[in-house]
C-alpha cells in the first residue's frame, strides 16, 4: 500500500507507553510497537487454537465450526483441551489481542497529541466483550456461561440465552440498548445523506451541464433547521453520534450482565414493580 | 413558566428510582442447570427466591394413619358410596381423614357433608369432590405419560385450600379505558406471565384443542404456514403460563434454534406436550360439566361466569415436579390409583 501523501509527518517519534524505542517502528505503512508486537502473538496464537480446535471438531464448514465453553461443572476451573479448555485460552488470547490493540491505539494517540476518543471508544466493544465471556461467567460461577466461538453456535446461544429469560424484549437494559443501535444507525443514515448530498449537488440545469459547487456546512444547518428545526452542527453530529454508539455497546453489557447474576426469572417479570406502584396497586 | 419539562424529569427519576428499588433483584452466586451441550445456552435458570419457595410449598403431607386393607367394603359398611365403595372401612375413613386435611382443613366434614346425614348429596361440595376422585383416579390411570408412576392426589392441586390457589378463568380485565380495538392483548396478562401477550391463550389450548403448529418448516417463508404474527404469540402467551407454573424456561424443553424439531428438544418436551392434553381433557370432561353446580360468586366462578379451570400451575405450583416428584400413591393408590365407577353423575338432579 502507497504512504498516503501526508503520511510522513504523522511519523512521530515517542509517545510509547512500554518498550521505549525498542518498538517504536514501522513495517511499511504500519507502526508496531511493543502492543503491535503482542497483539501480533495474541491474534496469530489465538486464530492457530481456533483452527486446531475446527481440526479436532467434526467439521470444516465455516458455518458450523464452533469453539465452546466448558460445561458448567467445570465452574471457574480450567477444563481440558478438548472440553473447553481451548476456549479458555482462546478467550485469554482475545483479550490479549484487543487489550493490546486499545493500548497501541493509545501510543499513536500520543504520537499524535490527540485526545484519545478511538482508543475510548474501542474499549466499551471489548469491555462488552469482557462482559460477555469474563464478568458475567465470573458473576455466574462458570465458564460455562461464556458464548462458543463460532458462527452459526454464537447466534443460538443468543438465542437461548435470550429465551432463559422467557422473553428478553422485555429487558429495561436490552431496550436501551436496542434503541441506541437504532438511533445510531439512523443518525449515521441521516448524517451520510446529508454529507453525500452537500458534497454532490448535481449539476446545472441548461446546456453547459456545469458541476454546481459543493455546500457548505451552513447548508447542511440550514437544512435540519428547515426541516427538523434545529441542527447540532458539523462537530456536534460527531459527539453525537459517539455518545449513542457508545451507549448502545455499554448497555448491550449491562442488559446480558444484570440477565442470570441478578435476575433469574424472566424478564416479562421484572416489570412487577410496574403492576405494583402504589398508583394503581 | 413552563412546568412542564421539571415534572417530566421528576416523573422519569422517581420511576427510574422505583424500577430499580422496587425489584427483587437477585445476588451472585446463582444457581444454574445445565440441560444441553456446552456452549449451546441450554441452560435452565433458578431464581434463589422461587426456589425457596417452592421448597416450602412442596412438601408431602403425612397420612393421618396408616390404613387397614383388609376387612369389611365401605360399600357394604356405609350408604351412597358411589366411587370410593371398593375400599376397606378403614382405608376409607383414613381417605375421608386425609381430604378433609387436603381440602377443608377449616370447614372440616361439613364442608362437604350435612353432619345429620352424611350419606346425602344435598351439599354440592359433595357431588364436586366425588366428581374431582374420578378425575383422580382417570389422571393416575389414563395420563401416566404424564404424571409417570407418580400420579396426583386432590393434595397435589388443593394444598389445604377448598379451592386450588392456582386455577384460571376467562380474564376480562382491565376494562377498556376508551374507545379503541385491543384484540385481547397488551395488558398485563395475569395468566400469561404478566406478559403483554394475548391474556386468554388458556381458553385455545388448555380448554379448546388449538395446535401449537405455527412454526415454519423452512429458513424461507414459502407461503406453506399461515400462522400469523398474534397466533404465534398467542402460543408464547400459553408457553409463558407453563414457564411460570414451572419455575422453568423456554430451553427447558426447548432449543430455540429450532423450536419445533423434536429432535433438538430435551425429552421434557414429550411430558409437556402430554400436559397439555391432560388438563384440556380435565377441563372439558370434569371442570366445564360441573359449572352449573358452583355458587355464583367470585369465589367459585370467574369474572364471566366459567368455572374455575385447571391449567398448569394448579398441580406444579411453580415447581418442576408438583411435590419434587415425590408420589402418595403408595398410600392412596387404592382409592386414586385405579378407576372404580366412572359414571357421569346427574348434576341436573342435585340442583
Amino acid at each position: 500500500m502507497a504512504l498516503l501523501s501526508f503520511e510522513r509527518k504523522y511519523r512521530v517519534r515517542g509517545g510509547t507507553l512500554l518498550g521505549g524505542d525498542l518498538f517504536d517502528f514501522w513495517v511499511g505503512p504500519f507502526y508496531v510497537g511493543f502492543f503491535g508486537i503482542t497483539t501480533l502473538f495474541f491474534a496469530i496464537l489465538g486464530t492457530a487454537l481456533i483452527i486446531y480446535g475446527a481440526a479436532i471438531g467434526p467439521t470444516w464448514n465455516i458455518w458450523r465450526i464452533s469453539i465452546a465453553p466448558p460445561d458448567l461443572s467445570y465452574g471457574l476451573a480450567l477444563a481440558p483441551l478438548a472440553e473447553g479448555g481451548l476456549w479458555q485460552i482462546i478467550t485469554i488470547c482475545a483479550i490479549g489481542a484487543f487489550g493490546s490493540w486499545a493500548l497501541r491505539e493509545v501510543e499513536i494517540c500520543r504520537k499524535l497529541g490527540m485526545g484519545f476518543h478511538v482508543p475510548f471508544a474501542f474499549s466499551v466493544a471489548v469491555f462488552a466483550y469482557v462482559t460477555l465471556v469474563v464478568i458475567r461467567p465470573v458473576l455466574m460461577g462458570a465458564w460455562g456461561h461464556g458464548f462458543p466461538y463460532g458462527i452459526f453456535s454464537h447466534l443460538d446461544w443468543v438465542s437461548n440465552v435470550g429465551y432463559q429469560y422467557l422473553h428478553f424484549h422485555y429487558n429495561p437494559a436490552h431496550m436501551l440498548a436496542v434503541s441506541l443501535f437504532f438511533t445510531t444507525t439512523m443518525a449515521l443514515s441521516l448524517h451520510g445523506g446529508l454529507i453525500l448530498s452537500a458534497a454532490n449537488p448535481g449539476r446545472k440545469s441548461g446546456w453547459t451541464n456545469e458541476q454546481k459547487e459543493v455546500k457548505t456546512p451552513e447548508y447542511e444547518d440550514t437544512f435540519f433547521r428547515d426541516t427538523i428545526g434545529y441542527s447540532v452542527g458539523a462537530l456536534g453530529i460527531h459527539r453525537v453520534g459517539l455518545l449513542l454508539a457508545l451507549n448502545a455497546g455499554f448497555w448491550s453489557a449491562i442488559c446480558i450482565v444484570i440477565s442470570g447474576p441478578f435476575w433469574n426469572e424472566g424478564w416479562p417479570q421484572w416489570w412487577a414493580w410496574w403492576l405494583n406502584l402504589p398508583i394503581w396497586s | 413558566m413552563n412546568f412542564a419539562l421539571p415534572f417530566a424529569i421528576a416523573g422519569a427519576t422517581l420511576l427510574g428510582i422505583a424500577s430499580v428499588v422496587g425489584v427483587d433483584w437477585d445476588a451472585p452466586p446463582v444457581e444454574t442447570e445445565q440441560v444441553g451441550y456446552r456452549g449451546t445456552g441450554m441452560y435452565v435458570t433458578k431464581d434463589a427466591a422461587e426456589a425457596a419457595a417452592g421448597r416450602a410449598n412442596n412438601v408431602v403431607p403425612e397420612s393421618p394413619w396408616e390404613a387397614d386393607p383388609e376387612g369389611d367394603r365401605a360399600s357394604e359398611v356405609y350408604e351412597n358410596v358411589q366411587v370410593l365403595g371398593h375400599l376397606s372401612e378403614d382405608q376409607f375413613d383414613q381417605f375421608m381423614a386425609s381430604i378433609t386435611e387436603w381440602v377443608s382443613p377449616e370447614a372440616s366434614c361439613e364442608y362437604c357433608h350435612n353432619l345429620e346425614n352424611m350419606a346425602s348429596d344435598e351439599v354440592y361440595t359433595k357431588i364436586v369432590a366425588r366428581r374431582m376422585i374420578q378425575m383422580n383416579q382417570a389422571i393416575n390411570v389414563d395420563w401416566t405419560a404424564h404424571v409417570g408412576d407418580t400420579g396426583v392426589t386432590c393434595y397435589t392441586c388443593h394444598r389445604g385450600n377448598p379451592v386450588p390457589e392456582e386455577v384460571w378463568y376467562r380474564d376480562i380485565e382491565p376494562k377498556k379505558a376508551s374507545r379503541g380495538y385491543r384484540g385481547g392483548q397488551n395488558v398485563a396478562a395475569m395468566f400469561g406471565g404478566n406478559s403483554s401477550l394475548p391474556q386468554n391463550a388458556l381458553e385455545d389450548y388448555l380448554l379448546g384443542d388449538e395446535e401449537i403448529r405455527v412454526h415454519a418448516d423452512t429458513a424461507l417463508p414459502t407461503g406453506a404456514q399461515k400462522a400469523t404474527t398474534k397466533e404465534t404469540e398467542n402460543t408464547w402467551s400459553l408457553m409463558m403460563h407453563m414457564s411460570e407454573s414451572l419455575g422453568a424456561n423456554c430451553v427447558t424443553c426447548h432449543n430455540s434454534r429450532a423450536f419445533n424439531d423434536w429432535d433438538q428438544s430435551p425429552p421434557q418436551r414429550v411430558t409437556a406436550w402430554h400436559g397439555i392434553r391432560m388438563a384440556r381433557e380435565l377441563n372439558v370432561d370434569y371442570m366445564v360439566g360441573l359449572t352449573p353446580l358452583f355458587p355464583k360468586d367470585e369465589v367459585h366462578l370467574g369474572p364471566e361466569g366459567d368455572v374455575l379451570k385447571i391449567g398448569c400451575s394448579t398441580c406444579h405450583n411453580g415447581v418442576q415436579k408438583p411435590l419434587y416428584g415425590e408420589s402418595m400413591m403408595g398410600e392412596y393408590g387404592a382409592s386414586l390409583g385405579e378407576k372404580s365407577n366412572t359414571d357421569v353423575p346427574d348434576y341436573g338432579a342435585s340442583n
